[in-house]
């Protein structure tokens, strides 16, 4: 079995962009806000993981089997902030996700691996637990909240003016918010001012906006997925 | 060029973490000055570099913390773009794969051995040690993709992914004693095994890598105490 991430022979004779997805994940909206925030048109597949997964995203990420996946002329590229990096890399002439100089770059790459390790499976264990566990879970997600209004500061965006790569990897995560308040019994305008306000300001971009879902369809989807792993 | 360049390293002479950060910048020809940090009792230096997850490494440049190994690396390459080699491919798509196998090593790597290591019961450590080999023989088939026939995942110069792994090439060598079991072996992992020997016959090698020995008499000790502390 190969394992030839790049997987030419498979897959040649795709031209252009593809994007392998699932509608509700994170991961893969950052993906569309970013191509959306460079004007790249592209391909959406939707993968639909709860009926298995599909030759073509087996044959495309055959290490992780998740999604996203973006196709570049038929050669995929996986895991979201790499796929962030590439377009970046790849469309040099497109608006710029990350800034130009180094330290800025390694303080969006820091905070965007940061909210990568955090707030997904923080977010999760404020759902799936109960008892002590779920304070845990509720404690550090206040206290990732903070961090991140303190990274935000008094700028507009993580990117400062323009926005940028952190914005795109935690945008997504905006539609969680009331969610994850009503799990914890907290108020992200509370907790983080500075993160609410961002994220009103980022549902009011075009890119993001088309790419969210409804925090009523989110509380409606962790439902579901609370049900598939026989949660109260 | 007007001023001194500054760079400090905050790590710990163990960590395969810091191990990177000392490979890339001796690869470069970087000076800097080493602080080695006490973990039980961290410094104020370190809290106030690294406040969020107060760990090493932290790389000080000029005064600016710059903090997790991953982004340090892409840090260095960077800043110092004209300096010494280049560690990323400069095509988009090479350094998309390479950032996908540091991303791999990160992910699916580290875990299973440490399981391997401290596992007390047959069973759990028998299934750290089959996870472990698995991701070896995944990196054996990845090093014979991206070097193509030369000594390097990097190609003919050592690059990104082969600093990653190379970082962690001290407890990879004391695997057999610490865990039971040889990572790389003849039959299995050839080209992993030529490249160690390559490796760490590097100058950078020889000065970033810790001692095995005393690495595995360190790691030992740390282990007794785990063990004794989890049963008080």
């Amino acid at each position: 079995k190969s394992i030839d991430p790049t997987n030419s022979t498979a897959m040649a004779g795709e031209k252009g962009l593809v994007l392998l997805d699932f509608w509700v994940s994170p991961f893969g909206q950052r993906c569309r806000i970013a191509l959306a925030e460079k004007g790249l048109p592209y391909e959406y597949v939707e993968e639909n993981l709860m009926a298995g997964k599909s030759d073509r995203l087996l044959r495309s990420n055959p290490i992780h089997k998740k999604i996203p996946v973006l196709l570049h002329d038929g050669r995929p590229v996986n895991e979201s902030l790499i796929i962030l990096n590439y377009l970046d890399d790849a469309f040099p002439d497109t608006p710029s996700l990350l800034p130009s100089d180094p330290y800025q770059r390694a303080q969006a790459r820091f905070w965007a691996d940061y909210v990568d390790k955090k707030v997904y499976d923080c977010g999760t264990r404020l759902w799936k637990l109960k008892g002590e566990p779920h304070a845990q879970a509720r404690a550090d997600m206040v206290e990732i909240l903070k961090n991140l209004d303190g990274a935000l500061g008094d700028k507009a965006f993580f990117g400062g003016h323009a926005f940028g790569f952190v914005d795109a990897a935690f945008a997504p995560f905006t539609s969680w918010f009331h969610s994850y308040e009503k799990y914890g019994e907290f108020s992200v305008a509370e907790v983080a001012p500075k993160i609410a306000a961002w994220a009103k300001r980022c549902g009011e971009r075009e890119s993001v906006a088309k790419s969210l879902y409804s925090p009523d369809k989110i509380y409606e989807f962790i439902g579901v997925l609370k049900k598939m792993h026989g949660v109260e | 060029m007007a001023g001194e360049d500054e760079l400090k390293l905050l790590g710990t002479w163990a960590s395969p973490w810091v191990s990177r950060v000392k490979l890339a910048l001796h690869l470069k020809g970087l000076s800097y000055e080493y602080v080695e940090q006490d973990l039980d009792n961290k410094s104020d230096l370190l809290l106030t570099s690294n406040p969020v997850h107060k760990k090493v490494p932290v790389l000080i440049h000029n005064g600016k913390p710059i903090c997790e190994s991953v982004v340090i690396l892409e840090y260095i390459d960077e800043a110092y773009g004209t300096t010494g080699p280049s560690l990323l491919p400069t095509d988009p798509y090479e350094r998309a794969i390479a950032r996908f196998w540091v991303d791999y090593i990160d992910q699916k790597l580290v875990i299973p051995w440490k399981v391997a290591f401290t596992a007390d019961g047959e069973e759990e450590k028998t299934e750290g040690i089959k996870q472990m080999l698995a991701v070896v023989q995944t990196l054996e088939g990845a090093l014979k993709e991206c070097s193509k026939g030369k000594p390097f995942f990097g190609g003919d110069s050592v690059g990104y992914v082969d600093i990653a792994l190379g970082g962690l090439l001290a407890f990879l060598q004391g695997t057999e004693e610490l865990c039971g079991t040889k990572p790389f072996d003849i039959a299995n992992t050839p080209l992993l095994l030529a490249w160690v020997e390559r490796f760490t016959a590097l100058d950078a090698a020889k000065v970033a890598l810790p001692d095995v020995t005393k690495l595995v008499e360190f790691a030992k000790t740390k282990r007794a105490q785990m063990a004794l502390s989890i049963k008080k």
